[in-house]
């Protein structure tokens, strides 16, 4: 039996059992693969290690620093062995029973271990999906390629359709004969690039695919040329193929799963639901505890450090955590005369949204917010800021500027900048400081963290929207309480891309007001549907239909995915009672439109644009960059001007795009209004800034490459930093060097390693985006989609 | 149309422009009556100096567009202000010359501007139609899509072909492989079009690919059996090809006439600017 068993040799788990060898504890550390830090191990090769965050110190019995993979690997190695930890390799952890005290841990292999305490710390790289067919154990099976350029001259099936095994396939074929096991009839999953790459070598013979094929079993052949067969299952019936090696690229399993089984809860479906931990990281199940990537924590130097503290807590010994430090510099210079922890539970206490977040969270959530005292009168934001931080109020009060005849007072407690958090779109209203006030700034992601894990926090969040909406848009004159009766009947709704929402000719019972996405209205005209304009977030829809008390007069779809809060007719008529020119403001509203759709109308191919632009994906841009091919030359000189103002690398690529009529739309980041990139990414390197609202990636990008995956545009590229472009004069005079904006890709310096790279939107050049300044023509052109009804009005 | 150099900030330049020249004019018709109008006088010399700084800027429009990192205007701007203001120098400098050419080097120097300019116009002209020519004539594909499609079709013809007879194979495989695209200036400004064809050992040329689909029809009208069915799916995918070269070799033409010009206004401008150099100083020695 021993005290402790740590599950899992990632950074988080080294560390754990590191500091268990160090104080005698007797421990073990199970890992399933064969070598430790897996999730390391499959780093490219020589990538540099970053050790954000910065500011956090390191707290390990174990080496960390800043550094080349393969250095950094080394290190641990020999730190677990100096120290002596128990390590078990191939010990895959499939089930736990039993409680604190006497756990069970049962292997893969068949074997079980007894432990007093568990720590997980398996991070969510989950393990790779097996074949599940006979003789999958053998030796040909592999499920990973590190290293393309090992094989030659080799017979090589991949199995699988997704952009690993294409990428896969696609680096073995230059040398070997190669095979791809597709269980459909196309490559449905891949990405564009990946899809025509991967038609291309099987139109060129390069690649042979077996379509409608699943393997059925792997067969070991003694003596011949090959040492092993592959067993299809195909279409037309079964197929043998002598082989030398088998890559399996099925996927992953995310751990989720497996985790739940041992008993450990999360408190939502969503998919970046974090189990609900103490702040000493035990899990719910007593004796379990939970740390690093899969408690919430997706960077080495925390995983490192919780390793450390949490067989302290195990032990009993009272440790403050490594981040303490960095909270109480946070919170110096407030008026309490307390710790650290004390003066957190007084801001749980005083601020009603957190009272249901637990300890940990919180603590994390305070991490990354800001603490400040504004001097009365002071700017807090300013309306159509483009930021998106979430404030509440720990002192004091704060003066919220709707418009200048309306000012709403905020009472400690109570929160603001919800809307644009939700929206993704401009401050809706200013707000100033009052007397003596305290206010957290608390990050965008901080808090869609902490929305899909704690129920009551969306809760509280979504019912202050809606009541605060209806106040802001229909009634700036009605005091809340008066509106609570009406907020209480609104309702949310969840659209999914070109979704209906209401149809030409149904009756008019409602009126949506978007909360986040945006939408489209079209009408048919001889069977057709034709885009008749862009709705974006932040605007009432529907209100036309409602005050004629009539049918609808268009149909609304979402034109991505889309929140609307819905009023029903009653609700609206009690607020054109209540508040006092409502419907003039309505219905001047209605009088532009119905203006606009008339330009619209008569044109369809204005309206096959605007379709095509929404098929784009546009509905959910705030900025983008389009190009007029009737005016374009080609010279190419936004691409050099891009790469030129940005280390070498264009981060737009002109060629690369569809084009509808004589619109392109070139590669290149479009700033969505709730950007899928940002996600995912560890250090919290991708924000939203700036009066452009521009979406950009910080210097403490990592390199993980979450975000080139999760960007549905495929605008993020991992990319060197380059060398400074050399001397125009001397290039046009005398032909040296190369022609400005043309990069060398050299790597500057020893340190250097791929980043994530996309459009900043020029935010640090001084006259603004210069792929459209950079444009002789003026075929570069960006717009935001309230623009682009001029535009196909325009261009025709 | 969207806002383009030629309408920029509502075509501001030209009516700055339209101001220079303008006032050029009143300034020479002004002149003191007795003074013959001439580079030397003193209207000669205001209009000369005028003249050669716009010409130094004009110049520096070749760094300006790749001065990425400038925060000054746009691009747009610039070319939208060089097109203008390089126009209005056909009228200030002719004036500034008092319309006195001769054989020698300020002449030169007045003729090199004048074909500089005039290449600019073409420039203009070319800018504004050849894009949407091109755009028109790839139905809003790249030429990377159309050379793709080129490629499927040949690997296709050759797997077709491959079951055919002998003396099909040779000619359809010599087609594809004797077909010309692109080629020095003059063929691409011209268009012409090089590719040859071999039948029977002879090689002939085979323009616009109409030799081998002239063969291949007649070839069909002989043919029998399966051989029929096969060899008409050839002449139809033949016939998709040679569209397809066509659009290839008219968007190559185009770009090239597109272009062209830049090869004669950039060398010019830096041979202007030789012979106004020496202009100048040969007129202060002069005097
Ligand atoms: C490409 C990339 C680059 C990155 N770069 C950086 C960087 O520069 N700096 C940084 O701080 N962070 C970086 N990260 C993030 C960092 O890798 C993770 O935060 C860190 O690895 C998390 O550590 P962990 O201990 O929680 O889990 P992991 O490192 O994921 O370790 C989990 C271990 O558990 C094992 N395991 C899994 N399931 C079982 C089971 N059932 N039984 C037994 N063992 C199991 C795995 O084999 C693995 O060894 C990067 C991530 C990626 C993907
Ligand atoms: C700083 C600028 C300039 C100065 C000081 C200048 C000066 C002069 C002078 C003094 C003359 C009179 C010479 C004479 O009477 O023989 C002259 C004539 C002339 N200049 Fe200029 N000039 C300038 C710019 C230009 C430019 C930009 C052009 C056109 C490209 C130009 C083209 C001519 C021509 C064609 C003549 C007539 C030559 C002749 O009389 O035979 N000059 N210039
Ligand atoms: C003496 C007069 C002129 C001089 C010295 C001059 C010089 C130049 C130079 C150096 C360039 C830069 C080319 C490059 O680096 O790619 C240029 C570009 C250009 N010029 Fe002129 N020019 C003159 C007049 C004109 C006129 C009158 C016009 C049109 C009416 C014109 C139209 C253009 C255009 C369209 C470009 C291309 C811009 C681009 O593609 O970036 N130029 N010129
Ligand atoms: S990188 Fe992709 S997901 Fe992120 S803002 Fe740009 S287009 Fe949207
Ligand atoms: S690669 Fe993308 S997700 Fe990963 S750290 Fe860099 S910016 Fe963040």
């Amino acid at each position: 039996m021993f005290e402790i068993a740590v599950i899992g040799a990632g950074p988080g788990g080294l560390s754990a059992a590191a500091r268990c060898a160090e104080l005698d504890v007797e421990h073990v550390l199970l890992e399933s693969s064969p070598k430790i830090a897996n999730t390391i191990q499959k780093y490219q090769k020589g990538k540099h290690v970053m050790a954000e965050p910065g500011i956090l110190p390191l707290r390990s019995p174990i080496e960390f620093d800043a550094g080349k993979r393969e250095a950094i690997l080394g290190n641990w190695e020999t730190g677990i062995k100096t120290v002596g930890v128990n390590i078990q390799y191939g010990a895959e952890v499939k089930a736990i029973s039993g409680s604190q005290g006497n756990f069970v841990i049962s292997l893969m292999n068949g074997e079980e271990v007894l432990a007093r305490h568990i720590i997980l710390g398996i991070g969510l790289q989950g393990n790779p999906r097996q074949m599940g067919v006979p003789g999958e154990q053998s030796e040909v099976v592999q499920y990973t390629l590190d290293d393309p350029g090992e094989y030659k001259d080799e017979s090589i099936a991949i199995i699988g359709a997704g952009d690993a095994a294409i990428e896969n396939a696609i680096a073995l074929a230059a040398n070997n004969k190669v095979y791809i096991v597709n269980r459909k009839d196309e490559f449905a999953r891949a990405k564009e690039g990946n899809l025509n790459l991967i038609m291309a070598a099987i139109d060129a013979g390069t690649i042979e695919c077996y379509y409608d094929s699943s393997p059925a079993g792997v067969e070991a052949l003694d003596g011949g040329d090959f040492p092993a067969n592959l067993l299809l299952k195909t279409a037309t019936g079964d197929a043998v193929v002598p082989l030398h090696r088998i890559i399996a690229r099925l996927g992953a399993i995310p751990p989720r799963k497996l985790v739940e089984s041992f008993g450990i809860e999360f408190p939502s479906e969503d998919q970046n639901a974090i189990p609900a931990l103490t702040s000493q990281y035990e899990s719910n199940v007593t004796g379990m505890y939970v740390i690093g990537a899969l408690g919430g924590y997706p960077l080495i130097k925390q995983a490192m450090n919780q390793g450390y503290e949490v067989v302290e807590y195990i032990l009993g010994h009272d440790v403050k955590p490594a981040d303490n430090d960095l909270l109480a510099a946070k919170l110096n210079g407030l008026p309490y005369e307390l710790e650290v922890d004390g003066v957190l539970a007084l801001m749980q206490e005083r601020i009603p949204v957190f009272a249901d977040v637990n300890a940990l969270q919180f603590r994390e959530l305070m991490l990354d917010s800001n603490v400040s005292m504004p001097a009365k009168g002071d700017v807090i934001f300013k309306q159509h800021d483009y930021t998106n931080t979430f404030f509440t109020i720990l002192e004091g009060t704060v003066e919220i500027e709707v418009n200048p005849t309306l000012r709403i007072t905020a009472n400690a407690g109570s929160f603001f900048g919800e809307m644009s958090l939700m929206s993704g779109r401009r401050r809706s209203a200013s707000v100033y400081a009052g007397p003596r006030c305290i206010v957290i700034e608390t990050p965008r992601r901080s808090m869609i963290k902490l929305i899909s894990s704690v129920a009551a926090v969306k809760r509280v969040l979504d019912e202050t929207f809606i009541v605060r909406t209806i106040q802001q848009k229909f009634a700036p004159d009605t005091p809340i309480e008066e509106l609570q009766p009406i907020a209480a009947r609104a309702k949310m709704h969840q659209f999914q891309p070109k979704e209906v929402i209401f149809k030409e000719g149904d009756e008019a019972d409602t009126l949506h007001f978007i909360r986040n996405g945006s939408v489209t209205v079209s009408i048919e005209i001889d069977g057709r549907d034709v885009v008749m304009s862009y709705v974006p977030a932040n605007t009432p829809i529907g209100e036309m239909a409602l005050l004629g008390n009539t049918t609808r007069s268009a149909t609304v779809k979402a034109a991505v995915k889309t929140e609307t809060i819905s009023l029903d007719k009653e609700s609206f008529s009690l607020l054109l009672e209540r508040s006092a020119g409502l419907k003039e403001r309505l219905q001047a509203m209605v009088k532009d439109r119905h203006e606009q759709n008339v330009a619209l109308q008569s044109n369809s191919e204005s309206s096959d644009l605007m379709s095509f632009l929404m098929g784009q994906g546009l509905g959910e841009a705030t900025d983008v960059l389009l190009i007029d091919e009737n005016i374009c030359v080609g010279c190419d000189l936004c691409e050099s001007a891009c790469a030129a103002t940005h280390d070498g690398t264009s981060r737009l690529n002109r060629k690369a795009g569809p084009t509808f009529a004589h619109i392109h739309v070139p590669t290149s980041c479009r700033h969505c209004e709730d950007p899928s990139c940002m996600k995912d990414c560890p250090p919290d390197a991708i924000q939203r800034g700036g009066l452009g609202g521009e979406v950009f990636i910080g210097d403490n990008c990592i390199g993980c490459g979450n975000c080139e995956r999760n960007c549905p545009y495929g605008v993020i590229q991992m990319a060197y930093k380059t060398e400074a472009p050399s001397n125009y004069w001397s290039w046009m005079l005398f032909g040296l060097g190369q022609k400005p904006g043309r990069g060398k890709a050299a790597v500057v310096g020893e340190s250097s390693f791929k980043q994530a790279v996309k459009c900043d939107m020029c935010k640090d050049q001084s006259g603004g985006p210069s792929c459209v300044r950079a444009c002789p023509t003026g075929a570069a052109m960006r717009l935001s989609p309230e623009d682009f009804v001029d535009l196909v009005n325009v261009v025709r | 149309m969207h806002i383009s150099f030629l309408n920029h900030a509502n075509g501001r330049y030209f009516w700055v422009a339209i101001a220079l020249v303008g006032a050029s004019i009143v300034a020479y018709l002004l002149q003191e009556p007795h003074q013959t109008p001439n580079g030397g006088t003193w209207l000669g010399y205001t209009l000369g100096t005028m003249g050669a700084l716009l010409i130094l800027w004009l110049i520096y429009l070749g760094r300006r567009k790749r001065n990425f990192a400038a925060g000054w205007g746009t691009v747009r701007g610039w070319v939208s202000a060089h097109v203008y203001l390089g126009t209005s120098l056909l009228v200030v400098a002719t004036l500034h010359t008092g319309f006195q050419f001769g054989i020698n080097v300020h002449t030169l120097a007045y003729v090199l501007m004048c074909v500089v300019i005039v290449s600019g116009l073409y420039g203009v002209w070319a800018y504004r139609t050849y894009p949407e020519a091109r755009n028109e004539l790839k139905r809003s594909q790249t030429l990377d899509d159309i050379f793709l499609q080129l490629e499927d079709i040949d690997g296709q013809l050759k797997r077709d072909v491959s079951a055919l007879a002998a003396d099909i194979r040779g000619v359809v495989s010599s087609a594809i492989d004797r077909t010309e695209i692109g080629g020095g200036m003059y063929a691409q400004l011209a268009g012409v079009d090089s590719s040859k064809v071999m039948i029977d050992g002879n090689v002939y040329p085979n323009t616009d690919q109409v030799r081998v689909v002239a063969w291949l029809v007649q070839r069909l009208s002989l043919a029998e059996g399966s051989e029929t069915g096969k060899l008409s799916a050839v002449v139809r995918s033949y016939g998709a090809r040679q569209k397809l070269l066509q659009v290839i070799r008219s968007d190559i033409r185009f770009q090239a006439l597109q272009e062209a010009w830049l090869y004669l206004h950039v060398p010019l401008s830096i041979a202007l600017l030789a012979a106004l150099l020496t202009h100048i100083v040969s007129v202060f020695i002069y005097w």
